[in-house]
């Protein structure tokens, strides 16, 4: 109680949605120009810097950035292109690798010092990469599979009694063609939401009771706050990991539907 | 008949609270099922794992739909 009579006069205010709604980089640039557009476009070209110094000169024996590369090159493969893509898996390693490194790279700068921002907390970032794989996915379908034939194997899965295919055509039409590219973007975006909310609740819990507003009964709440920060800024960097293996997984899983039916 | 219960603050967290509970439920049993295949089935972990990781990323969307929900409709 006396912790939180204290504090009452300087009252504590959990961060919200607004520190997301970033205003443009200076006063007269044009409204689309923000921080997330700027290290979006800023980390697509450091990828594209990492790739070519990688892989443009393989070497027998790799050395420096060409080991970086073929271990992410080797795990990409392995863990998400092999499983669903079998042996069309090299063809399409240029989509999934980079799909990888930039959703992973954009994440990451959640944590970087000083920038602080996951570029996929706005919802454009993570829809369009979702769009994108959608609209491959269905061109892939039909081309592969014939209009008809990728209409009938997503919605008729063979060995299922007839009468189930009342339930089970809409249902599996409305996953397919809604759902799945809809939580395909959301699940990106909502991970790096919550845990960029996570993240400033935590220092600014800090920051509040250690700096602004120091006080002896705030204080243990306030070396709590720190100690939550580093605890959860380790605990999302896994997380940020995880999203983009789990993202570039699921891009996988959707080409490969489209390549071959369902069986 | 003078007011039972209130609820004050704000919905959108215990809206969020209900909303957690299915998704963790399901977490809990791919996870737990799946550890106990891969106990009985060693050799079969990476596929396991594969099929694990695929239900708990469907079962988890849930959970992050309904944490972005409470946005959506302050929005609307």
């Amino acid at each position: 109680m006396s912790t939180f009579a204290i504090v009452a006069n300087d009252e504590f205010k959990a961060p919200g949605v607004e520190i997301f709604q970033l205003p443009p980089l200076w006063e007269g640039a044009p409204f689309w120009l923000t921080k997330p557009v700027v290290l979006a476009v800023v980390s697509a070209l450091g990828i594209c810097l990492l790739a070519w110094s990688a892989f443009a000169k393989p070497k027998l024996v790799p050395r420096g950035l060409q080991n970086v590369g073929e271990m992410g090159y080797t795990f990409v493969r392995d863990q998400v292109g092999r499983p669903f893509l079998g042996k069309d898996t090299d063809k399409w390693m240029g989509l999934l690798l980079s799909l990888f490194f930039l959703v992973w790279i954009w994440n990451l700068l959640a944590v970087v010092p000083g920038i602080n921002f996951p570029v996929n907390s706005h919802i454009a970032f993570p829809a369009v990469l979702a769009i994108i794989i959608y609209l491959l996915k269905i061109y892939l379908g039909i081309r592969h599979q014939g209009f008809v034939g990728y209409f009938k194997g997503m919605m008729f899965p063979p060995g299922v009694p007839k009468f189930m295919y009342v339930l089970l055509a809409p249902i599996e039409f409305l996953q397919n063609m809604i759902f799945a590219p809809f939580t395909h973007a959301v699940r990106l975006f909502a991970n790096m939401f919550a845990g960029h909310i996570i993240l400033a609740f935590f220092s600014l819990v800090g920051f509040h009771f250690l700096i602004t507003h120091l006080t002896p009964a705030g204080f243990t709440l306030g070396v709590l706050g720190v100690v939550m920060t580093i605890l959860m800024t380790a605990f999302e960097m896994f997380i940020q990991f995880l999203q983009a293996f789990l993202f570039s997984l699921l891009a996988a899983m959707y080409i490969g539907q489209g390549l071959h039916a369902e069986h | 008949m003078g007011l039972l219960a209130e609820v004050s603050g704000h919905l959108g967290s215990i809206g969020y609270g209900l909303a957690a509970i299915g998704p963790g439920i399901g977490v809990g049993i791919i996870f737990g099922q799946g550890v106990q295949a891969i106990a009985r089935q060693p050799e079969a972990y990476g596929l396991l794992r594969q099929n694990m990781l695929l239900g708990f990323v469907f079962t988890e969307a849930l959970a992050l739909i309904g944490l972005v929900a409470p946005f959506i409709y302050n929005n609307l």
